[in-house]
């Protein structure tokens, strides 16, 4: 279970080294992403595509808002 | 969560992030919005400061109006020159008008160029959504990013 976090919260595990992945799709994610966030897909979230992740290190995912 | 220790959700998400103003990566990073087309050279003042001294900033700004703000730049009001004494010792709060229209710094700038156009406005403030004050972009300033 995710830990829901604010923008604050964001910005202190960014400094600490957090993985950033947008759960949107592709083609949400090309136009325009947070630095550094990497797209994974909601829907092709698994073992093979969670493996481009260090799970050694925080992941903080996010897609549009909290609608 | 698949082997993974620590995992969080920004649940305000990424129009959360860009309503901040914030830098962003991709391929669609020059987008005409209002954040690109703001300056930060508006007088500001907080609202104890003196009418008569917040007349003298306004007139050193390119702006007929001062922002007032708290300490952490919330805005609080605009106050204009053409509703100031400017020999008043007053508290320029006294006069201020209270809650002025603000714009995101997403908001795409012929939306926003639009709006100051139908309302005869020819400045736009753009704040946070938390109401942090970013700065003023001009109606011909968004006008140019369309």
């Amino acid at each position: 279970m995710a830990t829901p976090i604010g923008l604050d919260g964001l910005k202190t595990l960014i400094d600490r080294g957090a993985q950033v992945a947008e759960v949107l799709p592709a083609d949400d994610w090309a136009p325009v992403h947070l630095p550094g966030a990497i797209s994974l897909p909601l829907r092709e979230l698994d073992e093979q595509h969670a493996g481009a992740l260090d799970r050694t290190r925080p992941v903080v995912v996010y897609c549009w808002d909290s609608l | 969560m698949l082997g993974f220790g620590e995992v969080y959700d920004y649940v305000p998400g990424k129009v959360d992030w860009l309503a901040h103003g914030l830098a962003v990566e991709g391929k669609r990073t020059v987008a005409p919005i209002a954040g690109r087309a703001m300056r930060d050279d508006a007088a500001l003042c907080r609202p104890g400061d003196r009418i008569a001294d917040v007349c003298e900033a306004i007139e050193r700004s390119p702006y007929p109006f001062a922002l007032v703000t708290t300490d952490d730049r919330t805005l609080v009001g605009r106050a204009r020159l053409s509703a100031l004494d400017p020999a008043s010792e007053r508290p320029v709060f006294d006069v201020a008008e209270p809650g002025p229209k603000t714009f995101r710094p997403h908001a795409a700038a012929e939306k926003v160029a639009g709006f100051l156009a139908d309302k005869g406005f020819r400045w736009a403030i753009v704040t946070t959504p938390e109401g942090r004050l970013l700065g003023v972009a001009s109606r011909e300033d968004l006008e140019r990013l369309k």
